[in-house]
């Protein structure tokens, strides 16, 4: 699949290993469009290739928390009116990764190329989209090419019916633990199988955003009826799928059954140390995260209010939830999972990051223990090098801050 | 393109957070300030010892985690000249090319010990020890690759690839 769509950007028939100079087809860049534009301008090129493929949304500390970042956003909001930029979101959309597919801005057979790690993410569209650095942005805004060496790819099939309160974070938690986190460095991987068929794109997205945390450089999930629902309602319907061709050549293949799968928890520091929820319930916690672009959209925001629903999280608690996206909060405000949030003593805050990357809304302090919804749980990473961080999945989350430990939900 | 310099040995997965602290990354923007602060939370006496021309040897997965430019960017305002790992995260690889400073690829990098001598020519992909006689050999970097590099990195390849109207 990797193949086909790398082929086609470059216009000529590739194998993994070529180094291709690729046409992008779309390019994203958030907050650090700040600093993208001031190496693009040093290029010397007055305007950038096409405004028209270049979407860039501020998420990452919105509203501004301080002066820098409020400097940054100033800079932002300048180059996009100069450069004419009008897919730009403000502060009023949501989290990169949630708001460019629910836009439509992602289509299948597409080279995406973001400046954020979890870029990925794009590939439950079927679509090949990779992270890549400042600079290389910057040359891309001025080029719209990017040179790519043709990955080799790995095929994750995974069988089985889902176990009650068991989801797709689960699923690829268990994935990274038994990969590591470098088990699928520079290679494209293709998620399949049944369990996968079933899944709506949200729950593809959670697989393909987390592939980053085993080095992948793609992750990506062929086109189906599920992926024609989604985009027949966003998109001008015209794209082209490469689907994988029933006898495409694989590095690796690995098989996953979920039918008896337990809930997966992260622990800190890294992401591929996972257990088993049973082997860490009853850890306390101080605080709670349900969103980020991992597991912040409706289906996670309603498993956490069905819950929580006529409940009160413990006092010893601070439950956050930021849902993914304004269609998201707005969706999740109409059907009453919001309501039923708040009454359990759930904050909500705006569509955004949050506390993701320890900018904002929750950081920790030192000793202090989080179990969060998102995909990283490097020291440091929600601001404090002397807190604690575990990875789980949303219903895990909600469990958890019911009783203030971790806590197995399909016990609540 | 021929480098020599001393060897700065370390292990495997050396992300990105201790080559260049995340607090630092909004609040420092000036290269030689970013060079202060490499590897501090991994090795201190690093910024001391270290000369121009050094060379960092590394085991697998080197610059695994974020995307953060700046955790190149310190070690090549610092001296350093090459970088020998026995593979690198993709990102980082990305941004050293992008940057000027050679990534290169040696399978074991084991029998290299710190503070030896080597001599590395990057287009032919050879590497010796000096020090302890031993020689390998990498895989090149592909021709383009090697431009960027030569050029001082992406921004000013472009530059001269713009300038002859390409
Ligand atoms: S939510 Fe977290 S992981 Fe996702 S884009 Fe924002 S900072 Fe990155």
């Amino acid at each position: 699949m990797a193949e086909k769509i790398l082929g086609r950007a470059s216009n000529q028939e590739v194998a993994s290993g070529d180094i291709i100079d690729g046409t992008v087809d779309l390019a994203m860049s958030h907050e650090n469009t700040a600093a993208i534009s001031g190496k693009f301008k040093s290029i010397g090129v007055p305007r950038v290739w096409d405004p028209a493929r270049i979407v860039v949304p501020i998420d990452h500390c919105a509203p501004a928390a301080n002066e820098d970042y409020a400097k940054n956003h100033k800079v932002i909001r300048e180059f996009v009116r100069e450069q004419n930029i009008t897919n730009f979101y403000d502060i009023k959309a949501g989290v990169c990764h949630q708001v460019l597919p629910e836009k439509g801005h992602i289509k299948p057979g597409m080279l995406v190329v973001g400046s954020d790690s979890h870029t990925p993410t794009y590939g439950a569209l079927a679509a090949f989209a990779t992270g890549i650095g400042r600079t290389e942005m910057a040359a891309v805004y001025a080029t719209g090419k990017i040179w790519l060496r043709v990955p080799e790819s790995f095929k994750i099939i995974v069988e089985g019916k889902l176990p009650d309160m068991v989801s797709a974070k689960d699923v690829i938690l268990h994935i990274i633990g038994d990969l590591r986190a470098d088990g699928a460095n520079y290679k494209a991987v293709e998620f399949c199988g049944d369990t996968v068929d079933h899944m709506t794109v949200g729950e593809r997205m959670v697989l393909c955003n987390m592939s980053a945390e085993m080095g992948a450089k793609a992750g990506m999930v062929a086109f189906d009826d599920t992926t024609r629902m989604y985009l027949d309602e966003r998109t001008d319907r015209v794209y082209t799928v490469l689907n994988p061709d029933a006898d495409a050549v694989y590095e690796k293949v690995v098989h996953v059954a979920v039918h008896d799968l337990e809930p997966q928890v992260a622990c800190p520091h890294t992401v591929d140390n996972v257990k088993p929820l049973s082997q860490v319930e009853g850890v306390p916690i101080n605080q709670a995260v349900l969103g980020t672009c991992t597991n912040g959209r409706v289906e996670d925001l309603a498993v956490a209010a069905s819950l929580l629903k006529g409940k009160k999280i413990a006092d010893t608690v601070r439950l956050i939830v930021i849902p993914a996206s304004t269609e998201v909060y707005a969706e999740a405000v109409q059907n009453g999972i919001i309501l039923d949030l708040v009454k359990a003593g759930a904050v909500i805050c705006n569509p955004n990051c949050g506390p993701c990357l320890g900018a904002h809304q929750g950081a920790l302090a030192p000793g202090e223990v989080c179990i969060s919804s998102s995909n990283r749980n490097f020291r440091g990473r929600m601001g404090c090098k002397d807190a604690e961080i575990y990875l789980a999945s949303p219903a895990t989350v909600a469990a958890s801050s019911l009783t203030g430990r971790i806590t197995d939900p399909r016990g609540v | 393109m021929k480098m020599k310099g001393r060897v700065f040995k370390y292990g495997d997965d050396v992300n990105t957070d201790v080559i260049f602290p995340g607090k630092y990354t909004y609040t420092i923007s000036d290269p030689k300030e970013m060079a202060k602060h490499a590897l501090e939370d991994l090795d201190p006496a690093f910024i001391q010892k270290v000369k121009k021309g050094d060379i960092l040897v590394a085991g697998k997965y080197f610059g695994c985690g974020s995307s953060r430019e700046q955790a190149v960017t310190c070690l090549k305002e610092a001296g350093i000249s090459v970088v020998i790992a026995e593979s690198f995260a993709r990102i980082y690889y990305r941004n050293c090319i992008n940057s000027g400073l050679p990534p290169l690829i040696l399978e074991d990098t084991s029998h290299i010990n710190a503070e030896d001598e080597l001599e590395v020519d990057v287009e032919t992909g050879t590497v010796t020890d000096v020090t302890t006689g031993a020689q390998y050999t990498v895989t090149p970097l592909p021709p383009f690759i090697m431009q960027i590099i030569q050029d001082g990195g992406l921004i000013p390849h472009l530059k001269k690839e713009i300038s002859h109207g390409r």
